[in-house]
């Protein structure tokens, strides 16, 4: 499968998943998937429940080892790659469950990737100053533990934290889950201040007209394999092909 | 009444000082050693049973340092460092190739270790305790006893030792990766945090503590292969009572239990105040098994 989309320029998307497989035990979760992000692109995943969207995001940050197939990251092969390097290469990944370090508190969740090597003094105050003003409320918590923030605002410290790593794609595992309406609309914002700083960004959503409205392109998946693709601004929310992958 | 009161009357005030004194000596040697047992459990999820032995290895290389150079600090130096370059060779070697696999091999790999460094050190040095001078052999006068200054600088030491791992878990840069390691291990590497050698670097470090502490201890008991034997069996039960992996926890621990042993030994004999801290072990365990000295758990 080629990417149409916006984004991918003659050198290539910059993650290419190309036909992996993963099993957890003896049940085969990704059957083949394929799929495309360009540089700075938001690239919406859908699918029902447990049809491997969140196992096809732990497959590109490493933390399920794909059994067959390719991932390709920056023109690199990057399957097997542990993920602290990929970490480390700029893929940022902000879980289903947000799973901020609950007993450091928020500016030291922050610094977990933010003391890197060669990054200098100035820089890391930069890019402090930069979430601090996308998040305010971050800024004024900065010494409270991480587990005492409402879900909101751990969503926001997961995705801040992520952005630590100066990452050239953040990978949103559900980001909405659980919020308030309030905070849903301040994820789009989120999304849409990743996508003006070039950040792309690949989303797994249940949230479809946050999806459609926050994507250029969407992928749809249905039991571990890719079934359907198409530009978000050639859909609708109540479109058949919608009904026809996630029954609603 | 009255000859339960008689009881403690034949207990001279002195004697209580002097078994505080030495109940809290006892205790920063202990905790000293036990916070290194419970980084390592508390980070790795390893119980460390070869931890004796890297104190008892500890001691034998502050003997050899301080025959050849007579310097007792450099052999302090000389044996955190050795022992904890041995302790990132051991986790690389021994540990990390069981990541992921049942505690009980961790157990037993660290088991077959402690008996493999013991007869290493019987092998090598011999059946005989050799003494490590201490720095100093100044004494001073507590009521009817001269107390010896060293004592009370060990104590120091461990203190200054163990604030300095809290000042460096709780600022550092690595502390903070040691942290987060510990909360939540997946999330941990996916920030990019190298995780297989945050652990070997915690083992290294618990490692060094062993080894500094069983040179500080040496000038007291004298060094043998058996050494770590008794120090390791008294540090599991603080690690225990202080709650498993619960650093502060195992401090106080440390120090209360050294303490009840330390007034007991007023009326029993030293080999009979061990019993406390098994009694305590029991009590804990019964009744409040996440630890004594952790908050209760919600």
């Amino acid at each position: 499968m080629t990417a149409d989309g916006n984004g991918v320029d003659g050198a290539g998307p910059l993650l290419r998943v190309d036909g992996i497989h993963t099993y957890y035990g003896k049940s085969h979760i990704l059957n083949g998937v394929s799929l495309e992000v360009g540089d700075g692109e938001v690239v919406g995943l859908l699918g029902r429940n447990g049809v491997g969207k969140s196992t096809t995001l732990k497959a590109i940050v490493g933390l399920v080892r794909p059994s067959r197939g390719q991932v390709v990251f920056a023109g690199r092969p990057i399957a097997g790659v542990s993920p602290h390097r990929l970490a480390r290469m700029g893929i940022g990944y902000v879980p289903e469950d947000r799973r901020v370090f609950r007993l450091l508190t928020v500016l030291e969740n922050l610094r977990t990737g933010l003391d890197r090597h060669g990054v200098t003094k100035e820089r890391k105050q930069e890019l402090l100053d930069k979430v601090y003003a996308f998040f305010p409320v971050l800024a004024e918590r900065r010494n409270q533990p991480g587990g005492t923030l409402s879900g909101g605002e751990q969503q926001m410290l997961a995705i801040a934290r992520a952005m630590m790593l100066e990452p050239k794609i953040i990978l949103l595992d559900e980001p909405t889950e659980g919020l308030m309406p309030r905070m849903v609309s301040q994820i789009r914002e989120i999304i849409g201040v990743l996508h003006r700083e070039r950040v792309a960004v690949l989303l797994v959503e249940q949230n479809v007209p946050l999806t459609l409205e926050a994507s250029q392109r969407i992928y749809f998946i249905e039991k571990g394999e890719v079934r359907h693709h198409a530009k978000a601004s050639e859909l609708q929310v109540n479109d058949p092909v919608i009904h026809q992958y996630l029954g609603v | 009444m009255e000859t339960f009161l008689s009881f403690f009357h034949t207990v001279p005030l002195e004697q209580v000082v002097i078994q505080t004194v030495n109940g809290i000596v006892a205790g920063m040697i202990l905790a000293l050693v036990a916070s290194g047992l419970t980084l390592i459990f508390g980070i790795m999820e390893v119980v460390n049973f070869a931890h004796g032995e890297l104190f008892m290895l500890g001691a034998y290389v502050g003997v050899v340092t301080l025959a050849a150079t007579g310097n007792f600090w450099l052999a302090l130096v000389a044996a955190t460092l050795l022992i904890a370059l041995l302790g990132a060779v051991i986790h690389v070697t021994t540990l990390r190739p069981l990541l992921g696999r049942d505690p009980l091999t961790t157990i037993l790999a660290t088991f077959g270790l402690s008996l493999v460094l013991q007869n290493y050190a019987l092998w090598q040095f011999g059946p005989v305790a050799r003494k490590i001078q201490e720095p100093f052999t100044g004494q001073f006068t507590l009521f009817y006893l001269s107390y010896p200054w060293y004592r009370l600088v060990i104590a120091g030491l461990s203190a200054a030792i163990i604030a300095a791992l809290y000042v460096f878990l709780k600022y550092g840069r690595y502390g903070i990766w040691i942290r987060a390691t510990t909360q939540d291990r997946m999330m941990a590497e996916a920030m990019g945090i190298p995780v297989p050698w945050v652990l070997t670097g915690v083992f290294a470090i618990g490692s060094g503590m062993a080894a500094a502490s069983g040179v500080l201890f040496g000038p007291l008991v004298g060094v043998n292969h058996a050494m770590g034997l008794d120090w390791v069996l008294k540090a599991f039960i603080v690690v225990v009572v202080g709650g498993m992996g619960n650093l502060g926890g195992s401090i106080l621990a440390a120090i209360f239990i050294s303490l009840l042993e330390a007034y007991a030994s007023l009326w029993l004999s030293p080999a009979q105040a061990i019993i406390v801290s098994f009694v305590v072990l029991i009590l804990t365990l019964l009744f409040r098994p996440t630890g004594l000295f952790v908050p209760t758990p919600k």
